[in-house]
C-alpha cells in the first residue's frame, strides 16, 4: 500500500511537471482530485479502515493529495506565467517610435525682465505701482514741470488723441513710466519706494526704436534721500538684475525738467564676438560706457505739485528700458522682433513656465 | 551745437586738446554725440608745386607732371588729367597710401598709359571741399609748398558736436562752453571784447514794440553805405565747419554771433522797409514768405516784425525773404531783440517751423545782452562792410531785474550726495558767472542773467556738484526695514503673473503685440474709442478694443512663415472710451496635434479646446470655477461663429470671459487659415478672492463611499447639457453631490428632433448606507426633475 501510494504520487507529480499547457494541467487534476479522482478514491478508502490502519495510512494519503495540490499549482503557476511571458513578448513594441508632443509654452522675454526686476526691487522694499497709458497732459507733462512751451516737449516725440478729458486736459499716450510717480505721490502717503513698469509710447521707429516699448520708473520719496542713495540703488538693482559683482556705473550731469540735480548713467561694458557684455569700468582696457538709464533727485516743483511739502520729503526717481535690460542680458539684437509674436523667437528666447524668478533660486532663468 | 576747438580757443586760453575738450564736456553735463577731425580725412595730401607739364606720350588729354613735394627729394613724376594743369602752379598732391576723401580709393604708384604715376593731384570735389571738379585745385603763389593740406586749408580744425541739454541756452554759443570749461579747470575764460560804436544820428527808420508782452525789448541801428560781399576767410571757414552755410557777409555776421555768443540777430535791407519797423501781433491770416522760401499764414496770437506794408521776420524764429539781405544792400538794420519764450514756443509749434533763432529765443537768451551784441553786431559788420553806423533805438526793456537763490552750502552733501567746502562751492559759482552773498550761514547766490534755467537751491546743487563731477558721489545704502522683505505684489498683479504662467505651461506662448491697430482691424470688434491724432503710419492708429487683432496679426504672419499649429496668448490692456481694461487673450489655429502613428490625422482645435483654457485659466485666477454659467449668445454680428461660442458669467451681467470659434469672416478678413478658436478673459471682472489667512478648512472625508448611478435619457436637441444637469443636481439636494454628463448621441435609435444624453450621478450618503428603497426614491427624483426640463427617461 505504502508503495502503491509512492508510486502514485511519483507518477503524479511527473505527469503534472510535464503537463505542456492549462488543459491538460486541468486534467491531471480532475483524474487525481476530481470527485471520481484516484486520490479522492484514496481518501474515501479511510472512511472504511480501521482506526489503526488509518492513523497509519491516513497521513500518507493527505500527504499525498498535498503535494500532488502543490505540484498542481506550482505548475500552473509556471504555464500562467510562460504564457503571459508569450503574451506580452507578442505585445512588443518598438520603443523608438515617438511619443505625442506635449505642447511647451514660454514668457515673453519682457514679462520675464518685469517678473525678475519685480523680485529684485521687493527686497529693497519697493511695490509695483501701475498707471493709464492713455494720459493726460498734465500727468504726463505738466506735473513734471514740463510746460506746454518747454522745449524738453519737442523731445518726446508724443502721440495726442483728437480728445480732452474733463478738466480739458489734452489725452496723449505716456511718453514715459513717469507719470505714474505722480499718481503715487498723489495717493500715498511718504515714505514711498516703488517701480513702476509698463508700456509707453513715442512716434519714433527705425531699426532701434519702435513706436511702443517698456518702461521701468523707480522712485523713492523719503527723508535725507540723496545722490549717493541714488546711485547705491542703481548698482545694486544692476549687480542683482546682471548677476555679476563687477557692475561699473558713470554718473553724467544731465538735464530732465522733473529732477534736479539730474544724471545720465552710463554702464561700463566690454564687446565679445559682437554682443555687448555689460561689466567692468568703462575706461579700462578693452572696455567702454553705454548710456542706459536717466535718473536724478525728485525736482521740488514735482514734489509740490503732487500735495507734499518739498521742504519735509525729498527723493530720487529713474527710468531705465525693460526691453533694452533683457536685450543686454538675454543677447537679442532687434528690439522689433519682440512685438512680432513669431514664434520660433518666442520658443528661442522665451521662458520656460516653471523659470519663476526667485531670491533663493535665482533672478536669471 | 557744433563748436571747432579754433573757434573755442577764442574765448578759453589754456594748453588742452580736443579730447580733453570732450571728455571735461562729458564730465560736467554736455555729452559730446561725436567729433570730426578733418585733419585725419587729409592726412597724406599736401601742399605741392608742379614744376614740370609735357604732353603725355600715348594720350592727348593726359599730362605728365614733376612735382615738387616740398622735402627736398627729387621731384615725383605724376600723370594728370586735368587742364588747368601747368608748370609753376601750385596744388594739392595725394601721395600713395592716401584715401581720396570723396571716393575712398586709396592712392597707389600706378603706370597710366605706360608712366609711371607717383600720387595724383586733386581737385576740390576729390578732397570735398567743393563741387569743382573741373580742374585741380589752385593755390596762391606763396602757398608753403610741402606743407600738409590740413594745416594749409584749416580744414584740421576739429568739430566737437555737443549735445545742449534744454535747460542751457547759454551754451548754445561757443563761449557758454568755454565758460563752463573755465569753471571746470579746463582754461581761462577770456574777457569779452566789446566795442564801443560812435553812431551818427537816429536810426533812419523808426523802432517800437507795440507788443511789449511778447517782445518787451527792441534794439535797433541801421548802418548806410554798406558793401555786401562774402565774408572773410575765417569767418566763413567756422561757420561751415559747424555746418552753417556761408551765404553773404552781411548775413554770415549774424549768424555768426549767434553761434559765437548764442545771441540771434536779425539784418534787414532799410531799402525794403517803408516807414517804421515796429514789433506787433500778426493779423489772422496775415501771410509772410520766410527766407526758407516757404509762405506761412500767421494768427494774431503769434508776433512779427513788421513795417507799414508787411510783415518782414516772424518775430524771433525766422526772418522774411523780402527784406533779406543781397549783394545789392547798401542800407541794413540791425534788430536786436529780446522775446518771450514761451510766446516764441507756442508760435513755432503752430507753425512747425524750427530755426536756430526759435531754439535760442524759446530757451530764454541773456536779457542783459542786448546792447553788447548790438555793438559787437555792427563792429563786425564796419569791419567787413564798411559803412556807417547811426545811434542805438532802445525800444521797450528786456527782463533782466537779478534773481537771487536761497542756498544752503550744506544741501551738496544732504541732496547732491557730495561734501563740497563752501570755499570750493563759491569758487566753482562764481567761475560760472554766479556771485554769492552770505548771510548766518545761508547764502543768497545771485544768478547770471544769461542762467534762466536757475530756479531753486536744487539748480545750485547741482551746478557745484557737476563741476566737481558726478564721479564723488559716493554710493549710500538705502535704510533697509527690519527682516525678511514683505510681499509687495497687488491681488491683480499675482492674478497676472499666475495666469502668465497657467497660459504657458499649458502650451500657449505669450506675445507682445501693438496696443494701436489699424481702422480696419478694429472695427469688427466695435471699433476703436481712442484714435491717434498723429498716427506713424495707417497701421498702427486706433488703441485696440481687444487683444485679439493683434494675435490674429501675428497667426497669419506665423502661417505665412510655415507654421501650422499656433498656440499664442496676452495679457494686456484693452482701450475703450471710459477706461483701460487688463485682459488676457488666447488663439489657436491650425493644429492641436500633428498627425501621428497612434493619433492618426492631424487634429484642428475647436471650440471645446478653448473652453478648457478658458475654464483653467479662470480657476488659476481664482475665479469660482463651480459657479460659473456657459451662456450662449454673444451679440449679433459679433467676432463669434454663432453656434460655436459662448461667454462665461457669474450671473447675467459678470462676463468673466468669452470663448469658441472666432467667426470664418474674421479669420478670413485676417488672412488666416482654417477654423480659429479664441479665448477672452476680462481679469477686472474677475472677483477679489476674500483673505481668508493660510489656513484651510477642516479635512473632514465622508465615511461612507459614494454610490454612482447612471441615467440616459431623450431630450429634444434644445436642451442644453447645463440645464438637463443643473435638474438632475438639483433633484435631491441632499443626496446627490455630482452630475457629470458622460454620453451624448444623435442618429440611430434617436428619434429625429430629439437627442440621448446619459448623466452620472454621484450619491454621498451620510451615517448609513443608502437601501435599495431610497435609492429607488433619489432615481425616481432624478427623473421628475429631467422630465420637467423635458427630459425623458430612456426605456
Amino acid at each position: 500500500m505504502m508503495s502503491d501510494i509512492q508510486a502514485v504520487q511519483a507518477r503524479l507529480v511527473d505527469d503534472i511537471n510535464a503537463a505542456s499547457d492549462l488543459d491538460t494541467l486541468e486534467a491531471l487534476r480532475v483524474a487525481a482530485l476530481g470527485k471520481a479522482g484516484s486520490i479522492t478514491a484514496l481518501l474515501k478508502t479511510l472512511g472504511g479502515m480501521s482506526p489503526e490502519e488509518r492513523q497509519a495510512q491516513g497521513p500518507r494519503i493527505h500527504a499525498l493529495r498535498e503535494s500532488v495540490t502543490t505540484a498542481i499549482a506550482s505548475r500552473k503557476a509556471a504555464l500562467d506565467a510562460a504564457a503571459l511571458d508569450v503574451k506580452l513578448a507578442a505585445e512588443a513594441i518598438d520603443m523608438t517610435l515617438p511619443a505625442a508632443d506635449t505642447p511647451r509654452g514660454s514668457v515673453h522675454p519682457v514679462s520675464q525682465v518685469m517678473d525678475e526686476l519685480a523680485e529684485i526691487f521687493a527686497d529693497m522694499g519697493f511695490a509695483v505701482a501701475t498707471g493709464p497709458e492713455i494720459e493726460d497732459d498734465w500727468h504726463n507733462f505738466t506735473a513734471l514741470n514740463i510746460p506746454e512751451t518747454h522745449p524738453a516737449r519737442a523731445m518726446h516725440d508724443t502721440f495726442y488723441f483728437p480728445d480732452a478729458n474733463a478738466d480739458g486736459q489734452k489725452m496723449l499716450l505716456r511718453t514715459h513710466t513717469s507719470p505714474v510717480q505722480i499718481r503715487t505721490m498723489m495717493t500715498q502717503e511718504p515714505p514711498i519706494r516703488i517701480i513702476a513698469p509698463g508700456r509707453v509710447y513715442r512716434s519714433d521707429s527705425d531699426a532701434t526704436h519702435t513706436p511702443m516699448f517698456h518702461q521701468v520708473e523707480g522712485l523713492v520719496i523719503d527723508r535725507g534721500i540723496h545722490m549717493g542713495h541714488l546711485k547705491w540703488t542703481l548698482e545694486t538693482f544692476l549687480k542683482a538684475y546682471f548677476e555679476r559683482d563687477d557692475i561699473v556705473l558713470r554718473l553724467r550731469p544731465s538735464y530732465f525738467p522733473f529732477t534736479e540735480p539730474s544724471a545720465e548713467v552710463d554702464v561700463g561694458y566690454k564687446q565679445e564676438k559682437g554682443r555687448r557684455i555689460v561689466g567692468g569700468n568703462g575706461d579700462d582696457e578693452g572696455h567702454a560706457w553705454m548710456e542706459l538709464l536717466g535718473s536724478g533727485m525728485v525736482n521740488r516743483r514735482v514734489i509740490a505739485n503732487c500735495g507734499l511739502d518739498p521742504d519735509e520729503w525729498q527723493g530720487f526717481a529713474f527710468g531705465v528700458g525693460v526691453d533694452r535690460l533683457a536685450m543686454l542680458k538675454y543677447g537679442m539684437d532687434d528690439l522689433r522682433a519682440f512685438f512680432d509674436g513669431d514664434l520660433r523667437w518666442l520658443s528661442h528666447y522665451g521662458f520656460n513656465a516653471l523659470n519663476v524668478p526667485t531670491l533663493s533660486g535665482g533672478i536669471s532663468a | 551745437m557744433k563748436i571747432t576747438l579754433d573757434w573755442l580757443r577764442e574765448h578759453l586760453d589754456g594748453t588742452y586738446g580736443v579730447d580733453d575738450v570732450v571728455a571735461t564736456l562729458n564730465r560736467i553735463g554736455h555729452e559730446v554725440e561725436g567729433v570730426e577731425n578733418p585733419a585725419e580725412k587729409l592726412a597724406g595730401f599736401r601742399v605741392a608745386k608742379v614744376l614740370t607739364a609735357e604732353k603725355h606720350p600715348q594720350a592727348d588729354k593726359l599730362q605728365v607732371l614733376t612735382i615738387d613735394t616740398g622735402d627736398g627729394a627729387a621731384p615725383l613724376t605724376v600723370v594728370c588729367g586735368a587742364p588747368n594743369a601747368r608748370a609753376g602752379m601750385i596744388g594739392v598732391l595725394g601721395l600713395p597710401g592716401a584715401v581720396v576723401p570723396a571716393n575712398g580709393i586709396e592712392l597707389k604708384v600706378a603706370a597710366v598709359r605706360g608712366v609711371e604715376s607717383n600720387g595724383m593731384m586733386c581737385s576740390s570735389r576729390e578732397l570735398e571741399l567743393g563741387d569743382d571738379h573741373d580742374g585741380i585745385i589752385e593755390l596762391p603763389a606763396d602757398a608753403p609748398i610741402g606743407t600738409p593740406f590740413a594745416d594749409y586749408s584749416g580744414a584740421g580744425d576739429p568739430v566737437v558736436d555737443i549735445s545742449i541739454t534744454p535747460n542751457r541756452q547759454d551754451c548754445m554759443g561757443v563761449r557758454g562752453i568755454a565758460r563752463d570749461l573755465a569753471a571746470a579747470g579746463l582754461g581761462a575764460l577770456k574777457p569779452l571784447d566789446v566795442p564801443t560804436i560812435i553812431g551818427e544820428g537816429a536810426p533812419a527808420t523808426e523802432i517800437a514794440t507795440l507788443d511789449p508782452e511778447a517782445c518787451p525789448a527792441f534794439f535797433g541801428r541801421t548802418i548806410s553805405g554798406v558793401t555786401n560781399g562774402t565774408a572773410p576767410e575765417w569767418m566763413r571757414r567756422r561757420l561751415e565747419a559747424v555746418g552753417q552755410r556761408s551765404i553773404s557777409a552781411l548775413v554770415d555776421i549774424s549768424n555768426y554771433v549767434m553761434f559765437d555768443l548764442g545771441r540771434p540777430s536779425h539784418i534787414y535791407d532799410r531799402a525794403k522797409l517803408s516807414g517804421a519797423l515796429v514789433a506787433r501781433r500778426a493779423r489772422d491770416g496775415e501771410t509772410v514768405t520766410a527766407l526758407n522760401g516757404k509762405d506761412y499764414t500767421l494768427t494774431d496770437t503769434m508776433t512779427v516784425i513788421a513795417d507799414d506794408n508787411e510783415v518782414h521776420d516772424i518775430a524771433g524764429i525766422m526772418g522774411g525773404e523780402h527784406s533779406g539781405c543781397s549783394e545789392t544792400t547798401t542800407e541794413v538794420l540791425i534788430e536786436v531783440a529780446y522775446f518771450a519764450p514761451e510766446r516764441i514756443a507756442l508760435t513755432g509749434q503752430a507753425l512747425g517751423l524750427s530755426s536756430d533763432a526759435r531754439s535760442r529765443f524759446e530757451r530764454g537768451v541773456d536779457p542783459a545782452f542786448l546792447d553788447d551784441a548790438t555793438a559787437i553786431v555792427t563792429q563786425h559788420i564796419l569791419n567787413i562792410c564798411g559803412g556807417q553806423p547811426s545811434t542805438v533805438t532802445r525800444a521797450g526793456t528786456p527782463p533782466a531785474e537779478v534773481r537771487t537763490i536761497d542756498y544752503d552750502p550744506a544741501l551738496s552733501a544732504t541732496l547732491g550726495g557730495i561734501a563740497i567746502a563752501p570755499e570750493r562751492q563759491q569758487e566753482i559759482l562764481s567761475a560760472l558767472g554766479f556771485s554769492v552773498t552770505e548771510q548766518g550761514g545761508r547764502w543768497q547766490v545771485a544768478v547770471p542773467s544769461w542762467r534762466r534755467d536757475m530756479d531753486a537751491a536744487p539748480d545750485v546743487v547741482e551746478e557745484v556738484t557737476r563741476i566737481t563731477g558726478f564721479d564723488a558721489i559716493a554710493s549710500v545704502a538705502l535704510p533697509r526695514t527690519d527682516g525678511v522683505a514683505k510681499p509687495t505684489a497687488t491681488p491683480e498683479q499675482l492674478t497676472e503673473r499666475r495666469l502668465r504662467r497657467a497660459a504657458t505651461s499649458s502650451g500657449f506662448h505669450e506675445a507682445v503685440t501693438w496696443s494701436f491697430i489699424s481702422e480696419a482691424e478694429a472695427a469688427p470688434f466695435g471699433g476703436g474709442a481712442w484714435s491717434l491724432a498723429n498716427p506713424i503710419s495707417e497701421d498702427l492708429k486706433v488703441m485696440r478694443p481687444s487683444l485679439l487683432p493683434g494675435l490674429l496679426a501675428a497667426a497669419a504672419r506665423n502661417q505665412n512663415r510655415g507654421a501650422d499649429s499656433i498656440r499664442l496668448f496676452e495679457i494686456g490692456r484693452r482701450y475703450l472710451s471710459e477706461a483701460e481694461h487688463p485682459t488676457l487673450a488666447i488663439l489657436m489655429a491650425g493644429y492641436k496635434s500633428a498627425r501621428g502613428w497612434q493619433a492618426g490625422k492631424a487634429a484642428p482645435f475647436d471650440a471645446f479646446d478653448a473652453k478648457a483654457a478658458a475654464l483653467a485659466l479662470l480657476d488659476a485666477a481664482g475665479a469660482p470655477a463651480d459657479r460659473l454659467q456657459v451662456m450662449e449668445a454673444v451679440a449679433e454680428g459679433s467676432i463669434w461663429h454663432p453656434g460655436q461660442s459662448a461667454t462665461l458669467r457669474l450671473g447675467p451681467k459678470a462676463v468673466l470671459a468669452e470663448f469658441g470659434a472666432l467667426h470664418p469672416a474674421l479669420t478670413r478678413a485676417f488672412d488666416v487659415d482654417g477654423p480659429v478658436m479664441a479665448v477672452q478673459i476680462f481679469l477686472d471682472a474677475i472677483p477679489a478672492k476674500r483673505a481668508s489667512g493660510p489656513a484651510r478648512a477642516a479635512f473632514t472625508p465622508p465615511a461612507l463611499q459614494a454610490v454612482r448611478r447612471d441615467f440616459a435619457f431623450l431630450a429634444p436637441t434644445s436642451l442644453t447639457a447645463a440645464e438637463l444637469v443643473r435638474a438632475v443636481r438639483g433633484a435631491d439636494k441632499a443626496a446627490i453631490v455630482g452630475a457629470r454628463l458622460f454620453d451624448r448621441f444623435v442618429g440611430q435609435g434617436v428619434p429625429e428632433g430629439q437627442v440621448s444624453l446619459a448623466v452620472e450621478v454621484e450619491l454621498q450618503p451620510v451615517d448609513k448606507s443608502f437601501t435599495d428603497a431610497e435609492l429607488k426614491a433619489i432615481a425616481d427624483k432624478v427623473v421628475a426633475a429631467a422630465a420637467k426640463v423635458g427630459a425623458v427617461l430612456r426605456g
